[in-house]
């Protein structure tokens, strides 16, 4: 009966009246008392600290939170005046986690998927995916298998499923932060090319500021208990700029924190890769030739484009994939486990000696609370409780996750996992420390603690290797940078950054 | 493995797999009424035959069909030792006993789990999944809901091995790694298990918020036809069925199970 | 109409909003399906030596082992919770068992799943959709292996001695109750432990203890 107003291209209009959501076994509301209107064509930036219930809002407004039995729903939240659970399809949803969001085996099917519900002529359906896999730069032939795609390929592939549907209502959770900053750039002038095209109502959530200005005209903050800010870009992030900074916002007027210089008394080496050749999957190597050398007390970045081999390279200097080729060799400090070989080595010996954290945080996840998650290396480490209390308090408060202890991993927000998932490494204190996108997903506060936690390591002489595309994360911290070229291609470039690069993390 | 693969490069990949299944009916009710070699023998010279004559021969002499050459004679051999005993007894030894009939039973029995195995083996072989949801949800008319859900969980598992290996450098990192492989496997599993299932629930937002169970008549991107190669398919399987009961019963070999 | 979203009101017309199949539920339970599918194809790939012996002390007691092919159905029912999830959940670990490969070939294959995830839902309809204790697990997972029984009696071990008969149906039942009904409410409480559940009754109700 509502076939032809939901694949309609009209823009939408949100309404919220004292709106909020409590999810199911939490106490706290994740969003209350919000109050908004946002007339058709609005184009939204929505900010927030980390946990502030962006993601919930967002979900909301996708009519996909769920019924009574997935949690509590309080006032009102309407799209076009109507329930939006009764108008999915009005409204198009990237989610945060790019990964969990391919539905289809092959890309060309799986853009195609929303537009078959939305019941568009088979004929129309073709012409409208590739416009879409065009507009958000993935060149690939329709049957490409989509397990195939690298995470940066994954959120592209998502936009172009929620751009082919043409919605009235564009709605993207930090679309992103996987991406280089090439593909940054690509995919918001993509989303901008769509929004004046159908003139869709767009809100987008994303912690950089400065990246969708362009794009916007309208600035959103949410805080708890309802709006913090509300107006024109220039007018709310200039006026307001205080109580901004103090949710976490980036203002783009502020001048990012810089680490001081390392403290730590002189540097030796920690791994040093001789001509390594590395593989995710056996026989197929990524990378070859690669010279790099890990220095205590040093923090070193990697960084290059999607797919170019830079979380398989970390995840072999961690000890945790086979070398394809050349040679990985422990320094001094790492004497005590078994053998030479780091991959080798006992899952206890790795723990005091290279901690790893994975680009997707819901790999590392043990347990079913946040404190137990925290426990689980000082356990294996047979440390005493109040030992393991004394590490682990701190932590909770600077990961800014006191309130959420007894949370189950899986159910925090994407920032919240992230910082998790750092902690449970720094919690065993290992001498080294390989980070796959450490500050991804985080607003300015949460972003300047784990930025502090990462150095105050360092300074206590910890060797750091941090692959990221955060450049201002690298003017941070990084004391050297190492890029990686696309496709088999030998490092690009290994240039100390700011010029105090005290020994250097690369090797000649 | 075929499961979630995208769609295979093999003969007979682009028919309809509602018609591939569709064939293997006949024969396997044909089998299932009668209990004879002769019949079950006729069957697997055909399938042979035809498999090789559309290029799938490999196929039957590849790893994935080991199963069934492999689990015919030990099912075969239960029934030589258990079997309903008729003619002269050569064994005896408690409930075991091996008798001119149970020899017989054991034969038919074997020859029958290879002939009804063997079709079914190498034809879902050659089916790609997406085809085969297109198939039932477009062909057989079942619930699209129920059977995109089936296809998308389908995707998700299959893509799991990349996840079982990511889950394993990860459960290294932690420091859990150093248990017996049956204990480390078995808690990798579970917590494969768990992540599956959590990446269900996202996956259903997901489906969701691309208008998936919206009240409006979806349609179709690939179209599933049914046409003369999907009759062809399904008339040489009644053709098998018929051939092999044929060949039973004019040998006087036929021989109803529940008679 | 104004439709919204309010905290007492997700006025549906449906009358028993308890008893439909939510998006979720459907990948949720296909998931589970899939996963166990899988599960279901390798004990079919170890089968033969597990049985053989097993065979050969007692004919017949087989059939105990064999329960692990009953795990798809209570699983799902216990976890899902509505009408149809255990023979849903069975007949799609029986078609993917049969997708990778399986020496049973695949309509029977299927067919099988169905009369025994069929044994399993019938046992979670009696008790109306209401009841997930423990012994309901363990009745369903009998009936589910009283289900294979029947099946396999007729279709592969026709002209099988009684006494074979009748143990092999013990086992199934036996088995079922053990293995498909056990295992299955102990992996739901784990699951439900681990957080993987939360989405679901079965994983809210182990909070509220
Ligand atoms: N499924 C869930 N079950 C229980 N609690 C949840 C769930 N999802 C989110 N929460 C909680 O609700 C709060 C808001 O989460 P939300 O994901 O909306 O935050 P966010 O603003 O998007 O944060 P981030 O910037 O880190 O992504 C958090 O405290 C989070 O732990
Ligand atoms: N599980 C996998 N199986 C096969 N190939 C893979 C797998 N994971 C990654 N690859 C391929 O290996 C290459 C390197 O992947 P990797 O994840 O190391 O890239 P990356 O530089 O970390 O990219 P991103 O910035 O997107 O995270 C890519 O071309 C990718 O397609
Ligand atoms: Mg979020
Ligand atoms: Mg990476």
């Amino acid at each position: 009966m509502r076939g032809g107003t939901i694949a309609a291209p009209a823009p939408a209009s949100i309404e919220a009246r004292s709106w909020g959501w409590r999810h199911g076994g939490r106490r706290a509301p994740a969003v209350s008392g919000l109050d908004l209107r946002v007339e058709p064509g609005e184009r939204v930036l929505l900010l927030g600290a980390s946990g502030a219930g962006k993601s919930t809002l967002l979900h909301g407004l996708a009519g996909v939170l769920g019924g009574d039995d997935e949690g509590e729903s309080l006032g009102e939240l309407t799209i076009d005046g109507r329930r939006p659970s009764a108008v999915r399809g009005r409204s198009g949803l990237v989610l945060q986690d790019p990964d969990s969001q391919i539905v289809m085996a092959r890309v060309g099917d799986d853009v195609a998927f929303g537009l078959e519900n939305l019941g568009v002529p088979a004929d129309e359906i073709w012409a409208r995916v590739g416009a879409a896999l065009d507009a958000v730069g993935l060149a690939l032939p329709l049957d490409h298998s989509t397990a195939a795609l690298s995470g940066g390929q994954r959120q592209r592939l998502a936009l172009a499923g929620v751009l082919a549907m043409r919605p009235g209502l564009i709605l993207l959770d930090e679309p992103t932060a996987n991406l280089d900053p090439d593909g940054v750039h690509e995919v918001r002038d993509a989303v901008a090319r769509i929004a004046d095209e159908t003139g869709a109502t767009l809100v987008v959530i994303e912690h950089r500021v400065s990246v969708w200005l362009p794009v916007v005209d309208r600035v959103v903050v949410l805080g708890q208990g309802g709006l913090i800010a509300d107006g024109r870009p220039d007018d709310v992030l200039v006026e307001q700029a205080a109580p901004l900074r103090a949710a976490g916002v980036w203002l783009p007027s502020d001048v990012p924190w810089r680490a001081d210089p390392s403290t730590a008394r002189g540097s030796e080496p920690l791994m040093t890769a001789h001509r390594l050749d590395v593989a995710r999957v056996p026989g197929v190597p990524v990378q070859r030739g690669i010279d790099l050398r890990v220095d205590s007390g040093c923090i070193t970045a990697i960084t290059g484009p999607n797919g170019a081999g830079k979380s398989t390279l970390a995840l072999t200097m961690a000890g945790l994939l086979r070398p394809e080729g050349g040679r990985l060799e422990p320094g001094a400090p790492m004497a005590g486990a078994r053998g030479t070989e780091p991959w080798r080595w006992r899952s206890r010996d790795l723990l005091t000696r290279i901690g790893t954290v994975f680009q997707h945080p819901e790999h590392q996840f043990l347990t079913g609370s946040v404190l137990a998650e925290l426990e689980v290396g000082p356990r294996a480490l047979k440390m005493s409780p109040a030992e393991r209390r004394e590490r682990i308090e701190p932590l909770l408060s600077s990961l800014r996750l006191e309130a959420l202890t007894a949370a189950n991993p899986f159910t925090l927000s994407g920032g919240e996992k992230r910082r998790l998932s750092v902690g449970t490494v720094l919690v065993t204190r290992p001498r080294m420390l390989v980070l796959d996108e450490p500050t991804f997903g985080q607003d300015a506060n949460t972003w300047r603690e784990l930025a502090r936690l990462i150095t105050d390591l360092r300074d206590e002489g910890v060797g750091i290797i941090a692959v990221t595309h955060d450049d201002t994360f690298i003017d941070a911290v990084a004391d050297s940078r190492f890029g990686l070229a696309l496709a088999g291609g030998a490092a690009l470039t290994d240039a100390p950054v700011r010029g105090r690069s005290n020994g250097g993390g690369v090797s000649a | 493995m075929s499961i979630a693969a995208v769609r295979p490069d093999l003969p007979l990949a682009s028919i309809n797999p509602v018609a591939k299944v569709a064939a293997t009916i006949p024969l396997s009710i044909g089998l299932i009424l009668t209990l004879d070699p002769v019949s079950a023998g006729v069957a697997i010279l055909c399938e042979l035959i035809l498999f090789t004559a559309v290029g799938l021969g490999p196929l039957l002499w590849s790893p994935r069909t080991l199963p069934v050459w492999i689990a015919a004679p030990l099912t075969g051999i239960s029934m030589v030792l258990y079997g309903e005993p008729s003619g002269t007894t050569y064994w005896q030894f408690g409930l075991i006993e091996v008798s001119d009939g149970s020899i017989a039973i054991g034969l038919a029995t074997m020859t029958r789990v290879i002939a009804i195995a063997l079709p079914a083996v190498v034809l879902f072989l050659t089916i790609d999944p997406t085809d085969f949801a297109d198939g039932l949800a477009q062909t057989l008319r079942l619930p699209a809901r129920f059977v995109l859900g089936a296809l998308a969980a389908l995707r998700l598992v299959g893509s799991s091995i990349d996840d079982w290996r990511n889950l394993a450098l990860a459960r290294r990192a932690r420091g859990v790694a150093d248990l017996g492989v049956v204990r480390r496997s078995l808690g990798q599993a579970f917590a494969l298990l768990v992540l599956a299932i959590r990446r269900g629930g996202t996956l259903a937002t997901a489906m969701e918020s691309r208008g998936f169970g919206a009240p409006v008549q979806r349609t179709w991107a690939r179209t599933a036809t049914f046409g003369a190669p999907e009759w062809c398919v399904i008339a040489v399987g009644c053709l098998i069925a018929v051939v092999s009961v044929s060949a039973a019963i004019l040998t006087g070999s036929w021989n109803l199970v529940w008679s | 109409m104004h439709a919204t979203i309010s905290a007492s009101g997700s006025a549906t017309t449906n009358p028993a909003p308890r008893l439909r199949w939510r998006v979720v539920d459907i990948v949720v339970a296909s998931v589970i399906g899939v996963a166990v599918g899988v599960i279901f194809w390798a004990w079919g790939v170890a089968w033969a030596p597990i049985s053989a012996p097993i065979e050969a002390l007692l004919p017949g007691l087989q059939a105990a082992p064999a329960a692990v092919w009953l795990i798809a159905g209570v699983l799902g029912g216990l976890i899902i919770r509505k009408p149809g999830a255990a023979l849903y959940t069975e007949v799609v670990a029986a078609v993917v068992s049969a997708l990778i490969g399986s020496q049973w070939g695949g309509l029977l294959t299927i067919e099988a799943g169905l009369v025994q995830g069929l044994g399993a839902e019938l046992v979670f309809a009696l008790f109306l959709y209401r009841y997930w204790r423990f012994p309901v697990a363990l009745l369903a997972g009998a009936a589910a292996g009283l289900g294979m029984a029947i099946n396999d009696l007729i279709l592969w071990y026709a002209g099988a001695a009684p006494a074979f008969a009748t143990i092999y149906t013990l086992s199934a039942v036996v088995g079922g109750a053990l293995i498909a009904g056990g295992l299955s409410w102990l992996a739901m409480r784990g699951l439900a432990r681990a957080g993987a559940l939360g989405r679901f009754a079965a994983g809210r109700e182990l909070q509220a203890v």
